[in-house]
């Protein structure tokens, strides 16, 4: 009797037997938690900018959209074929930095302008270094950077003032341009909302915020970067107005005007490109805004966010040396 | 009140950085400890514990009873072993445990009368226990008694118990730490014994705290466990020990992040808690030295938590020494379809294992069984240098970092990254979004740096 008991009981667990698998530890894992998964918040975190930028620049903000997204998808599908790798089209980073990209191109800039940049984010800013993680500087800056170097005439101020007149907002100077040449400064409601030109995604600091806020909810975003960067900005504008006596307005003009808190909450944030420790997170952030109020105030350009980021982007090796964090019982 | 408790202690009642994984002890959380009757055959591994193995003391068809001792731990770091029924040694064999090392063992056939049920229970964990009698004893008394007993620690790591409370003139004791949190998700086992044994915990402290002469004695709760808070607390009036109540958080229950919780201080890198005058151990090793000292029974019998939602009808049970992991499941109405992975401990640091015939040993604190949807995924990416490894590591180290020196077998830099700091507690693959097996990866890095100065 027992032993026919028995023999029922391990033919059972024989049964079970092929779907059990060994492995080592840890056996369990945080399931909200994948890189895709943080791929599709970025895209969430983008749909207010994306939003606004289609409402008020309309046709152009599709064409660019449409025209990054397709070339670095295809861009992906293409270098990684070549280098043998199995495709990683389905982790959507290629769609984030497609996304990033078009919403960093002015609204008038000619379509090869998006599609070579969106083909030099991916082949050199990305895959050249190995793909997805392998990469020093942020993709979509490297493309935006190379268009805007290859093309400076069509993407310079022009690009921002050549407009339609149907598209009104396109036929005014940028808030930062206005105040380069003019000295002159854009009602800081518009700004805020995103009632003015600049770059497709730029203009909204209102989406800006509450797709970043979200970002740093879910901790996509590390909040690091961008308190950093804004804390600095904030600084040295104050300090700047207080001196120039502007009353706060220059303060929020560099804040809201531009591509400060775009670049804030979706540029400087990849992970990939950006320090490992807290430390060195808030090191990269306050870098970043140094530069960018260096570059607004004493280049020649309006603005500074892009090079800002690629600058600190080539340190980045060296923040994640000077921020090892001093390990538990270290002395 | 509960937080004024731990308000007069140094420490804050967490550490920084861990984990929050779902605790999933409410699986098991209600069951009483049940006593599981005598199986026909235990297997006694001769190694159950860290260190060296004991010396089997019987030959096949010697008569044992239960209590019994069958191998001699000769070695300093080792211990005694008992037979935890009566009955007949079959055959000096050799078996397997889940982490893999193959082992000699003694077959024992259970024969003639056993002691079982309610009985056992109350030889076990019930009863009285004298919380005045630790005077009557000298230290070394309660050292030897300890020794004798062959216990080890019952929170997984199995060290041999009577090396840690043996006085000892170059490094003074002043807190006898005891961790009660239980911090790996599902596992029950502990939280039963505060709950339905606090008696003996308590005398087992007063006793453990006496043998290293400690002055202070605390035993560290989770918050997610009040009735033990409180019936530790009731337990432990009119007596030095305090009970301090810490944040639920992985690895709370790990020696150093309970001591910096605790007691505010930090083991020095590559040091151990008696560096900085403590000594440390759990609830269910206290319960294991009160009955060695007290009643002189060595260690044959524990308490582990058999659950998951791979297993039937989870429970705590009060096992042998000995029984095999088949025999556990069984009683706990066998795995589910859906059962993918056995796991020996909880699922942050215990082993996984197919093989179902090998033993429950002393430092076997339950058996976890994950279903495909509970198991991990592993399907590796790359590393995407978001740095929520390193914002997870309770030592604080750069675990990317850590993982890519081992992979690239660059043990410099693996050195300047501290690896061997590195405790294998999991927070870092737990939240990797790239799924990398970065523990894995730095196991095998510190495996290398230790052939490396040989
Ligand atoms: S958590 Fe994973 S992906 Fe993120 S830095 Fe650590 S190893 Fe890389
Ligand atoms: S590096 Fe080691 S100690 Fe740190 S989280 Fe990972 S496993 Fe734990």
């Amino acid at each position: 009797m027992n032993a026919k008991v028995d023999l029922t009981e391990t033919n059972r667990v024989k049964d079970a037997a092929p779907a059990i698998n060994v492995s080592p530890s840890p056996h369990i894992g945080s399931t909200s938690n994948s890189t895709r998964r943080m791929m599709i918040d970025v895209l969430i975190a983008l749909t207010p900018a994306v939003a606004m930028a289609i409402y008020m620049f309309r046709v152009y903000a599709l064409i660019h959209l449409g025209l990054c997204v397709a070339t670095c998808l295809a861009a992906e599908y293409l270098f990684v074929r070549m280098r043998g790798k199995s495709i990683s089209l389905n982790d959507f980073s290629a769609a984030v930095t497609g996304v990033i990209l078009a919403l960093s191109m002015p609204a008038t800039a000619p379509w090869y302008a998006s599609v070579i940049a969106s083909a030099v984010a991916i082949g050199l800013g990305k895959i050249i270094f190995g793909g997805l993680g392998m990469n020093i500087f942020n993709p979509a800056m490297v493309g935006r950077a190379f268009v805007m170097i290859s093309f400076a005439g069509a993407m310079g101020a022009a690009a921002y003032e050549s407009g339609a007149g149907w598209v009104d907002a396109i036929s005014q100077a940028t808030p930062m341009n206005a105040l380069k040449q003019a000295g002159a400064l854009t009602p800081i409601g518009d700004m805020f909302l995103g009632l003015t030109n600049g770059s497709l995604g730029e203009t909204s600091a209102l989406a800006c915020l509450l797709g970043g806020l979200y970002l740093c909810y879910r901790r996509t975003a590390s909040w690091e970067i961008p308190a950093g960067m804004i804390a600095t900005v904030l600084v040295i504008t104050g300090i700047v107005d207080l001196v120039g006596g502007h009353g706060g307005r220059l303060i929020l003009h560099h804040l809201f005007g531009g591509a400060l808190l775009f670049g804030a909450f979706f540029i400087a944030t990849d992970p990939v490109s950006s320090p490992l420790t807290p430390r060195g997170k808030a090191i990269f952030g306050i870098g970043i805004g140094a530069l960018v109020m260096l570059l607004r105030f004493l280049s020649g350009y309006p603005e500074g966010v892009m090079f800002a980021v690629l600058l600190m982007n080539a340190v980045t090796p060296l923040i994640n040396r000077w921020t090892i964090p001093r390990t538990f019982g270290e002395y | 009140m509960e937080l004024l408790q731990s308000k007069d202690l140094p420490g804050k009642g967490s550490f920084s950085h861990g984990i929050h994984p779902p605790d999933n002890k409410s699986l098991s959380r209600d069951a009483a400890i049940e006593v599981v009757p005598t199986p026909k055959r235990v297997v006694l591994p001769l190694l159950q514990n860290i260190g060296v193995p004991s010396k089997s003391i019987v030959q096949p068809k010697k008569q044992v009873v239960a209590g019994e001792a069958i191998g001699v731990g000769e070695a300093f770091i080792s211990t005694n072993l008992h037979s935890p029924i009566n009955g007949v040694v079959e055959n000096t064999g050799v078996c397997t445990l889940p982490n893999g090392r193959h082992l000699p063992a003694i077959y024992i056939k259970a024969e003639g009368e056993q002691l079982s049920g309610q009985a056992l229970y109350e030889d076990v964990l019930g009863g009285p226990w004298p919380k005045d009698c630790p005077a009557i004893y000298y230290p070394s008394t309660i050292s030897k008694a300890i020794h004798e007993a062959g216990i080890v620690g019952l929170g997984g790591a199995a060290f041999p118990t009577h090396v840690k409370v043996r006085p000892d003139d170059t490094k003074m004791i002043d807190t006898l730490m005891i961790n009660g949190c239980e911090c790996e998700p599902y596992l029950t086992n502990d939280y039963r014994v505060m709950l339905e044994a606090p008696g003996a915990i308590i005398a087992g402290a007063l006793h453990g705290a006496r043998a290293v002469s400690a002055r202070e004695i605390i035993i560290g709760v989770e918050d997610n466990k009040p009735a033990a808070i409180e019936r530790l607390k009731k337990e432990a009036e009119g007596t030095v020990i305090k009970i301090a109540v810490l944040k639920t958080k992985y690895p709370q229950g790990s020696e150093k992040q309970l001591i910096k919780a605790v007691l505010g201080l930090e083991v020095p890198l590559g040091g151990l808690p008696s560096d900085v005058g403590v000594a440390m151990s759990n609830v269910g090793t206290m319960a294991a030295i009160a009955r060695g000292v007290i009643r002189e029974k060595p260690l044959t019998h524990r308490v582990i938590t058999v659950t998951g939602r791979g297993v039937s009808n989870p429970k705590n049970l009060l096992v042998p020494i000995g029984l095999s992991m088949q025999d556990a499941i069984d009683y706990c109405g066998g795995l589910t379809k859906d059962a993918a992975r056995i796991i020996a401990g909880g699922p942050m640091m215990g082993f996984a294992f197919s093989n179902l015939s090998m033993p429950v040993t002393k430092g076997t604190s339950g058996i976890t069984v994950l279903t495909h949807d509970d198991v991990r995924k592993e399907n590796e990416t790359s590393c995407v240098r978001c740095g929520r490894c390193v914002d997870v590591c309770p030592m604080q180290l750069v675990p990317t970092k850590l993982a890519m020196a081992s992979r690239h077998g660059n043990l410099s830099l693996a050195h300047q990254y501290n690896i061997m700091a590195c405790f294998e507690c999991g927070c870092c693959t737990y939240v990797c979004p790239a799924h990398i097996k970065l523990v894995q990866l730095i196991r095998m890095g510190k495996a290398m740096v230790v052939a490396s100065r040989k």
